[in-house]
Parts: C-alpha cells; sequence; structure tokens
C-alpha cells in the first residue's frame, strides 16, 4: 500500500518527539548539572560538565531510603492483594453467565471514574476508627479502591483472549473447572498478569494524597512525599530537585518500557473490536 | 442423580463464590466509605468529634444551604468546569494530531515518538510537576528565556503564578502533557484500524483530506474517541496533585479546583461535613460523565 510519507512528515514527526521529550531532557540535564551551569543565563542546552552532586544530596537526604522502602512494601502489598482478590472474579467474568453479572460489571466500572480525592475524608475516618493511619497495612487497603476494579478489568480481557478449548480439554482429560484454571488459564496469563501489575505498582508508586494524610512518621512516609518535602525543604535547589525526579521516575520508566505493547493492548482492545 | 445435580449447583455457585472477596473487599474500602461520606455531608463534623469520637450532630441541608448559596463555591464550580473542558479538548486535539503523524512517518520517527510518548506516559504526576515548575520557574526558567527571544516579548523574570490564568495555563500544560501519551497511543491502535482502501478510493473519487477526516476516519475511530474524551474528562475533573504541587502545598483561593476546595475545607479547616458536601457534588457532577462513558462501554460490545 502506498503511503503518503514524506521528508516534511518526518521533519515534522521529529520537532513533535523533540517537544514531547524536551521536558524529561531537562530534568536529566539539569540532574547532573553543577549549579553554575543550572543558574546561566541564557541556559545550556548540550551537557557541559556532568556531576554526581546533585544526586549525592538527595541520596543522602535523611529518610530516603527508608522511604523507597515503604513505598516498595506498599507497592508489592497492593498488587499481590488486588492480584489474588482479582484473578478470581475475573476468572468469574470471563468464564461464566450469571446472574447479577451485569451488576457487577456497572459497579466496576462506576466505581474506576469515582476520584480518589472525593473518598479521601471518609476513608481517613473509617481509618482513623479502626487504629489504622500512620499505618503501612492500611494505605495498602485504600489502595484496593483504586487496583482492584482495574486489576478486574484488565485481566478480564486477557483471559477472554485465552481459547476456552483448552480448558474443555484438560477438563476432559479429569481437571476440575479450578483445576484448569490453575494448570491452563495462570500460565497463559503470565503476560496479563504482569502488565497488570506493573500498572497498580505505579499507581501504587505515584500517589500522593492519601499517604499525605495518613502516614505522619517520616520513615514511613513515600517517594512522591519525600520528593515534594524536598522541593520545600531545599526551597529553589533545582539541581536536586531534579536529580530526586530523575530517581522517582526511574524505575517507573523502566517497567513501563518492558510492558507497555501490553498494556496499551489490553487497555484498548475491547473498545477497537466494536 | 444426585451427585450430577449437587456438581451442577456447586457450578452454579462457583461464579458468586469468585467474585465474593473483591465484592467484599469493594464494600469494605469503597461502598461504605461512599455511604459515610453522603451521611457525613448531612451532619457537621468538626475537630472535637475526630477525636473524641462521639457522633456529630445532624445538620440536615445545612452544609449544602451553605456551599451552594456561596458564590465563592459556584466560582470553583465554573473553573473546574473550563479547566476541564480546555484540558480535554487540547489532549484530544492533541492526541489525534500525533495518532495522525505517527500513521504518516518513517518507521524510525515512528519509534522515536512512541519511545517519547512511552517515557511521558511513565512520569509520576510529582514528577511532571516538578519539571514544568522548574521550566517555568521566574528567574531561571527556560521558557521564559526561550519566550524572551521572541521579537517584542520581554519575559525574563516573569512569574507565571502572580496571575492565576496565567498559572492555570502552565497546570493545563502539565495536565495535557501528562495525558497525552494515552490519548495518542491508543488513538494511533483505532487509527491503525481505518481500511485504508477507503481512503484510496476516497481519493481517487476526488476527496479532500477534511472530507476523508470526516466522513471515513472519524466515523471508524468514533468508539476510542468518545472512550479518550470521557476518561479524560473524569481524570481532569478530578485534578489535585498538579494544582497542590505547582503551588507548593498551599494553593491560594484563585487556584482551587473541586478537589483542592474539598479537601481544604476538610483537612486545613476542619470542616471535614462541608469537604465531604462538596465531595459529594463532584461525584454528582461526575456521573454525567461516567453515564456517557459507560453507554460507549456497553455499544461496543465490551462489556458483554
Amino acid at each position: 500500500m502506498r503511503r503518503r510519507r514524506s521528508l516534511g512528515h518526518d521533519l515534522l514527526g521529529l520537532l513533535v518527539a523533540a517537544v514531547i521529550g524536551f521536558p524529561v531532557y531537562w530534568m536529566v540535564l539539569t540532574a547532573f548539572r553543577p549549579a553554575t551551569e543550572i543558574l546561566s543565563v541564557p541556559p545550556k542546552f548540550w551537557p557541559g560538565r556532568p556531576t554526581l552532586g546533585n544526586f549525592s544530596r538527595a541520596l543522602h537526604s535523611e529518610t530516603f531510603w527508608a522511604n523507597v522502602r515503604s513505598s516498595a512494601v506498599i507497592g508489592l502489598g497492593t498488587v499481590v492483594l488486588s492480584l489474588a482478590v482479582g484473578a478470581l472474579a475475573a476468572f468469574a467474568l470471563a468464564r461464566f453467565r450469571f446472574v447479577g453479572r451485569k451488576a457487577f460489571v456497572v459497579v466496576i466500572l462506576i466505581v474506576q471514574t469515582v476520584p480518589l480525592t472525593a473518598l479521601i475524608i471518609p476513608l481517613y475516618l473509617l481509618l482513623n476508627d479502626a487504629g489504622m493511619t500512620d499505618s503501612l497495612v492500611g494505605v495498602v487497603l485504600t489502595y484496593l479502591v483504586f487496583t482492584l476494579p482495574f486489576t478486574v478489568w484488565m485481566l478480564r480481557g486477557f483471559i477472554a483472549g485465552i481459547p476456552v478449548e483448552l480448558e474443555e480439554a484438560a477438563m476432559i482429560d479429569g481437571c476440575t473447572r479450578l483445576g484448569a484454571f490453575r494448570r491452563v488459564v495462570l500460565p497463559l496469563l503470565a503476560p496479563g498478569i504482569v502488565a497488570t501489575s506493573v500498572f497498580a505498582l505505579v499507581q501504587a508508586w505515584n500517589e500522593y494524597v492519601l499517604v499525605y494524610i495518613l502516614l505522619s512518621t517520616p520513615t514511613k512516609q513515600t517517594v512522591s512525599i519525600w520528593l515534594v518535602s524536598f522541593q520545600t525543604s531545599f526551597g529553589t535547589d533545582y539541581g536536586g530537585l531534579m536529580a530526586g525526579a530523575t530517581l522517582t521516575a526511574l524505575p517507573v520508566v523502566l517497567f513501563f518500557l518492558a510492558v507497555h505493547r501490553r498494556l496499551a493492548s489490553g487497555l484498548t482492545a475491547g473498545a477497537i473490536k466494536g | 442423580m444426585s451427585a450430577d445435580r449437587r456438581g451442577r449447583r456447586r457450578h452454579r455457585l462457583l461464579p458468586y463464590l469468585l467474585i465474593g472477596p473483591t465484592v467484599l473487599a469493594l464494600v469494605l474500602v469503597l461502598g461504605y466509605p461512599l455511604v459515610d461520606m453522603v451521611v457525613l455531608a448531612f451532619q457537621d463534623m468538626t475537630r472535637e468529634q475526630l477525636f473524641s469520637g462521639s457522633s456529630p450532630p445532624w445538620a440536615g441541608l445545612d452544609q449544602f444551604r451553605r456551599i451552594l448559596g456561596d458564590g465563592f463555591f459556584w466560582t470553583v464550580v465554573a473553573r473546574t468546569v473550563v479547566f476541564t473542558a480546555v484540558c480535554v479538548a487540547l489532549t484530544v486535539l492533541c492526541g489525534l494530531f500525533t495518532a495522525q503523524l505517527m500513521h504518516r512517518v518513517s518507521p524510525w520517527v515512528r519509534a522515536t515518538i512512541a519511545g517519547m510518548l512511552v517515557t511521558v506516559w511513565a512520569m509520576p504526576v510529582m514528577v511532571a510537576s516538578s519539571i514544568f515548575r522548574w521550566l517555568f520557574d521566574a528567574d531561571y526558567g527556560v521558557v521564559n528565556w526561550l519566550l524572551s527571544r521572541l521579537p517584542g516579548v520581554e519575559m525574563s523574570r516573569h512569574n507565571w503564578f502572580t496571575d492565576p490564568w496565567q498559572g492555570f495555563a502552565v497546570i493545563v500544560a502539565v495536565v495535557v502533557w501528562g495525558s497525552l501519551p494515552f490519548a495518542a497511543i491508543t488513538l494511533r491502535a483505532a487509527l491503525a484500524q481505518v481500511p485504508p482502501e477507503l481512503e484510496e478510493s476516497a481519493v481517487l473519487d476526488g476527496a479532500r483530506p477534511f472530507q476523508i477526516m470526516r466522513h471515513i476516519t472519524l466515523p471508524t475511530i468514533r468508539p476510542v474517541l468518545v472512550m479518550v474524551t470521557t476518561l479524560s474528562a473524569i481524570w481532569d475533573f478530578g485534578v489535585f496533585n498538579q494544582v497542590w504541587m505547582m503551588r507548593g502545598g498551599q494553593p491560594e483561593r484563585e487556584y482551587y479546583l473541586l478537589g483542592v476546595y474539598s479537601f481544604i475545607e476538610s483537612f486545613a479547616v476542619n470542616r471535614y461535613s462541608v469537604g465531604a458536601a462538596i465531595a459529594l457534588v463532584t461525584v454528582v457532577l461526575l456521573l454525567a460523565g461516567s453515564v456517557v462513558h459507560l453507554r460507549q462501554m456497553f455499544r461496543t460490545g465490551e462489556v458483554e
């Protein structure tokens, strides 16, 4: 097929890529710069004498590693819990017709549109009553609000893509329904599980408002709180701030680059089929 | 055969057992708080009840009368609606533009754009907001310097946040930059589904690019377009983090959006019930968007 490709389009495409990518480039560039280059007028657009000083300032800030640990614990806890609970419901949605299925789907979809900020007050009061403010377990439980519906919805799509005949064959060979799920569907579901858990992990890593309200002990707080407090405690130390931002973004970027294809197809598959 | 019947009954129960844990979790962490929020909006809860644990007094419709009779509340509502509309329009337009462009360029340029999009997609909101604060810094921000290069423009030491309109322009820029990857990548996937034969025969019939867009491309990608639009609207209506970060955790009243307003009423002023009432109004307004979203999902058969 003839596509109308031209040099003009390619140049425009590169320009668009440059504009989209510039803020990230500027973040990394600033992070590796000594203060004299950061505060130079006119700004320099190419690397000069790179330094690790900003990173060492960021890494040596008092609570950094404690905050990374707490972000990782919260993220992993959220992922494990929402996968364990969500995979079962996804299996039910993809493979069974039952009374109330449509209502369940509507709830799952509506829930995803409720903004987290609207729920902060009652969630805070709930955990306050349960004595679970300033506890990582409390944070993990509240994060289920946004990871669980999403997990169910994504995994449902992935399971629906696995031919049901495979399970039927396993059941003819003597597997029970759940046995077939465990032995046949779960192994094939691995890519879907990876994509879904990365997304849940990233949401937990990035979330700010709830942890800001819930966690008061500095060492229990997460990386996103660290980044914001880092900004205020250092005033206009943009070198340190950009180094902190780079460190915060790095694991997420790596994860995303690893799974983005599956993520995009998982999010859109159904909508395009229509 | 009783064994067979028992087996069948277990088979009927199985889906309910499978969704059981999810339903339980949702009721606990979502259903209960939602109901509690509605109840709270009809009470008068302050710091006193939070610490004593006593139940707050009923206030009937007082909170709603207070906020709905307050001109400032309506200013915030209008501001949030306009903010959302601008963000969504820009996200969808830029997304469509980028997706169309990716359709037209050489493979290596396409890969470059895709790589940039995924990197930006992965940027945490707080990171994105920090970057834009630095880009738009009054003294050393690169944006002020670049704009000052334009003939007749003098922007050095210009503070973008003195004037809320300009401040919101920066906030819109972060929001659109952050949501562009999702829009562009999903729309690009949709554009790939447009049959090339249709476009080619339209060209042979003498159709102009605008007509091809209007009569062939848009109808094909309509479901995805509606999905991207409604999802962006739902997300942008609840924007909180970008404003919070840009204003250093202490947004001025001129920078309140509904999410920020509700949060500050609750946790800065400790008027939890007023905050809950504002949140409730927000959710009700959002439901309008959700209905459109749901109808599209059902129509495309995604749900069945």
